[in-house]
């Protein structure tokens, strides 16, 4: 099968041209069967950097760097000893040598050639087409270009109405330029929607304030007497006034690596392949993805079926008998979100099978647009939906076969009698779940029952699926849990061997009943077990958060050391101060936006300096002083409060810090005042209990200094307002936010974080932070979204009263201790001895400071014999 | 481990050593606050962490965490497993077994178990 190698002795060598991400999957490919070992496996790159998202390319405008799209692990690369060229394409191909000769002058010799060159965008041959402001929409490079033209311009326009079209003007507007879209077909997405999909996609793109010219051509782009574009002229005589130009009409193959070695091409292009992806002419050489015409005759613009080639190259190659890969064709199925919009097409679409039937539901009023194609006898053909897909998982597997329940009502929306909500466990065992990397549910359900996966992160490890597009992330939810309830396990999700419930079904106890103690909650619906008893250390915090965070709503006592409350809290808590290692406590005053005069600076020093406290700088923009012992700290307080400090909240489960660049004020590229937002929004959640912390950060503008984006909630400034990002996180598993909502004006802004706060609080698991809530609810960001920004469950209301109210009662709890005999006298390291300090708690000097002075602590373990029979004496 | 009578005049008291009379008054019953515990200083240097249940059963231990070695059991939180009362760590929420001293995630360790009483 494979082309052996002349009788050399030397290694034989894979030569891949192009390193896209179907290339990318290639190695990874070529390493999972063992051939990166047995080969010298030379990659030739054109663009400056290896294998980036280019699916999400537009998400670069979003806030994502180069970086953050890089599908390419350096480690894999050097692991697997691939030499890898970027910025160094091939030239030329010599098949009789086999040779290829790279734009450097490199010279490499194969045994093997892959060709992934992928594609070139199709500019149309219109008068000035490469005049100064006129862009194409492909390569990160391509996207920095017209990020730096668009800042000294107001209007742009993008020639081409289908997918990257659509994704490139609402960049243009988000760059916050006046865009225009101008499609020659009559409807936008020609390719995936039919004309009512098209008019329901219409309606909403034009509301969101761009501008949209079907069913004419460009003739000619206009240029002022610089070269520079001022417009365009289009085919129905009218002329387009616009400082820039995208062309987005099409892709076309990239052969003519392939056309000047003599490898047949395709009439419209496209390499001319085999059912194993070798080219028609030549067994030594493959091509793959866009650049390839499949046996079928069709050139694949979309990633899956280019991974799916990829694979059955990489098997041809490694002439593995048990995996007899071909690829005869591939389902072209999309599902999108394009500015904001959901679009999905799957099987025939467009209903090209004869004596087929449609069933259509169209409400133009909210958007929405869903088509079933059946054919004669009841099967499911295909269909097309606009506005909702949230059914493409389910439908896309059905399709095919004749669905368990009638058509009308998988199309009808919730809610409207006949709709019925079909499970994926109606789905046979074959039914493709992840299209992108083709696993079927009989996989799925095999990785739960076989493999042991109990979570759906565990599935995605074992069998790939939901690790491209993330569209099949929801079905896959649902087959495990389905899965798991079949197989008879058990999953006791009860908070503690107390609590039977969840945190969120006991939130949902205190907030419905007004259950405002911990002892009520437990006696009434707690296990039988546990009824009357003392609880535990797991729910005991966990309860004293809920009842916290709804205090003022449900009627309990807003400090958290009154009453009941005293006895729930973790020690941080219960003092107010956080322990560290040695029984000592640090002291974090709060500093909003972390913004501080010189007189509180002087201040802070002054009662470090004068309780002998190590200070230190902490991440969260204020400043930690270490050392303080518990009777201590009541007395620093005193100083604080007295100077205007507040209680920073170091040591709860609740609302850290809001960082904040400079912004505005003060910088040259601030476009907004960073720091004023920052600390409204550390004033406005400045006490709010919550399951885990939370920290937040405003930046003025997307250099992005104060990285909001590795934060539980993240503001970055734009031209016409505020980003949101939700579910940051740094630590030990970092992850990037997720954009929620774009250019929020401040009170839109302080709406959606009140909503999503308050959501969060009410359906995470304890110590669970807002990056692994949002990776676990099902249906993950965009439900989140869907919740508190289209207000799906219409709790809005309700999530917003919650939190003006405890806007409206927080107190400073510091403050109200020091005036509190009762709370105070809890202040002591010995009851009874109250003005002897903890002889355990002591310091040693180090740089000019003070540390724990460990060897008072080094006691040591005892065997617990010794503790037992000596215990009186030591 | 006494079961104490809810009036507030009584006195908590350690034993300090096998023999008979040697207790050592602490505080007042009414300072503790069931489900929360105190530290107490013993003449010889000790320390000792007192708690209170919600049934009002009283129970000490030593107040060093013998895994990290500061002196906070005192400012554990308290639960019951499986039947049995115990003070999870601050530090590091190891639980110890208040009626034994053992620590319930390390059977190889333990703290000493004081016997406590009320007296008015």
């Amino acid at each position: 099968m494979t082309a052996t190698p002349e009788a050399t002795e030397a290694t034989p060598t894979i030569v891949l041209v192009g390193h896209g991400m179907v290339g990318q999957r290639f190695l990874e490919a070529l390493a999972d069967r063992g051939l990166t070992a047995a080969h010298r496996v030379v990659v030739l790159c054109e663009e400056p950097r290896p294998a980036y998202d280019r699916v999400a390319l537009t998400s670069y405008f979003s806030g994502k760097t180069p970086e953050d799209l890089s599908m390419t692990d350096m480690a894999f690369i050097e692991k697997e000893g691939i030499e890898l060229y970027v910025g160094d394409p091939a030239e030329t191909i010599d098949r009789e040598a086999k040779r290829v000769t790279a734009r450097s002058g490199m010279v490499v010799d194969y045994d093997i050639l892959v060709l992934a060159t992928g594609s070139y965008p199709f500019v149309p041959p219109v008068p000035n087409k490469d005049a100064k402001g006129c862009f194409v929409y492909r390569t990160i490079e391509d996207l920095l270009a017209i990020e730096e033209y668009a800042s000294t311009r107001t209007t742009g326009a993008v020639v081409g109405g289908g997918l990257l079209g659509l994704e490139a003007a609402g960049a243009l507007k988000g760059l916050g330029l006046t865009s225009h879209i101008v499609e020659f077909a009559p409807r936008l997405m020609p390719v995936q929607v039919d004309d009512g999909g098209g008019a329901a996609l219409l309606r909403t793109i034009q509301e969101m304030g761009l501008a949209v010219h079907t069913g004419v051509g460009t003739q000619e782009i206009v240029v002022d007497a610089d070269g520079a574009v001022t417009g365009m002229k289009l085919s129905d005589g009218s002329e387009l006034a616009t400082e820039l130009v995208v062309f987005s009409a099409g892709v076309r193959p990239r052969d003519q690596l392939a056309r000047d070695c003599g490898l047949s091409v395709g009439e419209r292009g496209g390499i001319a392949v085999d059912d194993q992806c070798r080219t028609v002419n030549d067994p030594h050489v493959f091509a793959i993805g866009e650049c390839a015409l499949a046996s079928d005759g069709r050139v694949y613009g979309l990633v899956a079926p280019g991974y799916e080639q990829a694979e059955t190259a990489a098997a041809t190659i490694a002439a593995d008998e048990a995996e007899q890969l071909s690829f005869t064709g591939a389902d072209l199925s999309t599902k999108l979100k394009l500015l904001g919009v959901d679009v999905a097409s799957f099987g025939d679409a467009h209903g090209a099978t004869a004596d087929c039937l449609d069933v259509v539901y169209s409400d133009s009023r909210s958007g929405l647009y869903k088509k079933l194609v059946i054919g004669r006898d009841g099967t499911l053909l295909g269909g097309i939906l606009v506005g909702d897909a949230e059914a493409y998982g389910t439908l896309k597997a059905f399709t095919g076969s004749v669905p368990p329940v009638s058509p009308e009502s998988l199309v009808l929306p919730a809610g409207a009698g006949e709709s019925v909500q079909l499970g994926p466990s109606a789905l046979p065992d074959d039914a493709i779940i992840c299209s992108c990397n083709n696993v079927r549910k009989g996989t799925i359900r095999g990785a739960v029952t076989e493999h042991n996966c109990t979570t759906v992160p565990e599935v995605k490890k074992c069998t790939k699926a939901g690790t491209t597009c993330g569209s099949c992330v929801k079905v896959l939810g649902q087959l495990v849990t389905a899965e798991l309830e079949a197989s008879g396990v058990v999953v006791d999700k009860g908070l503690c061997g107390c609590f039977s419930q969840t945190r969120e079904e006991l939130y949902e106890i205190v907030l419905a009943l007004r259950v405002n103690t911990y002892q009520d909650l437990l006696d009434r619906y707690g296990r039988d077990s546990a009824k009357g008893g003392d609880g535990c250390d797991i729910c005991k915090p966990a309860v004293a958060s809920i009842i916290a965070s709804l205090a003022p709503t449900i009627g309990a006592s807003v400090h958290v050391l009154d009453g009941e409350q005293a006895a729930l809290q973790e020690t941080n808590d219960h003092f107010l101060a956080n322990l560290q290692k040695n029984g000592s406590y640090s002291v974090v005053p709060r500093i909003p936006g972390g913004e501080i005069t010189p007189e509180g600076l002087i201040v802070i020093g002054e009662i470090a300096r004068d309780f002998g406290l190590y200070t230190k700088i902490t991440g969260g923009q204020r400043i930690d002083m270490f050392g303080a012992r518990v009777e201590q700290l009541p007395l620093i307080w005193t100083r604080l409060v007295d100077a205007g400090f507040e209680s920073g909240h170091a040591y709860g489960k609740s609302l850290r810090t809001v960082k904040s660049c400079v912004g505005q004020t003060w910088c040259r590229y601030g476009v907004q005042d960073s720091v004023r937002m920052a600390i409204d929004l550390e004033l406005r959640y400045r006490g709010l209990r919550s399951p885990h912390k939370l920290k937040s950060a405003v930046s003025g503008c997307a250099r992005e200094c104060a990285e909001a984006q590795s934060k539980d909630f993240g503001i970055i400034a734009t031209s016409g307002g505020w980003n949101l990002y939700v579910g940051g996180n740094g630590g030990a598993t970092p992850r990037h936010a997720d954009l929620l909502a774009q250019d929020l004006n401040d009170a839109e802004l302080i709406k959606l974080i009140d909503r999503f706060l308050m959501f969060y609080i009410r359906t995470a698991d304890r110590l669970e932070r807002t990056s692994t809530w949002l990776e676990r609810i099902p249906g993950g960001l965009e439900h989140v979204r869907d919740v508190v920004v289209e207000d799906s469950l219409g709790i809005c209301e309700e999530l917003e009263s919650l939190m003006t109210s405890h806007v409206a009662h927080y107190r400073d709890e510091w403050a109200d201790t020091i005036n509190d005999p009762e709370k105070l006298a809890r202040f002591v390291s010995f009851v009874n001895a109250p003005d002897t300090p903890d002889p355990v708690v002591g310091f040693v000097p180090e740089r000019d400071q003070i540390k724990p002075d460990l060897p008072l602590l080094s006691i040591g373990l005892r065997p617990a014999e010794d503790v037992l029979e000596g215990s009186a004496q030591r | 481990m006494t079961l104490a009578p809810e009036t507030t005049d009584l006195k908590i008291q350690l034993r300090l050593s096998d023999s008979l009379d040697d207790w050592f008054t602490v505080c007042d019953l009414s300072v503790l606050l069931p489900g929360r515990g105190v530290a107490a200083l013993l003449p010889d240097g000790r320390q000792a962490a007192i708690f209170r249940d919600r049934a009002g059963t009283l129970y000490a231990i030593d107040n060093r965490d013998p895994f990290g070695g500061a002196a906070v059991l005192s400012r554990g939180l308290t639960g019951t497993h499986q039947g049995r009362p115990y003070v999870a760590s601050p530090l590091l929420k190891q639980r110890f077994d208040l009626e034994s001293g053992r620590c319930l995630d390390d059977e190889t360790v333990a703290v000493t178990v004081y016997e406590v009483r009320t007296a008015a």
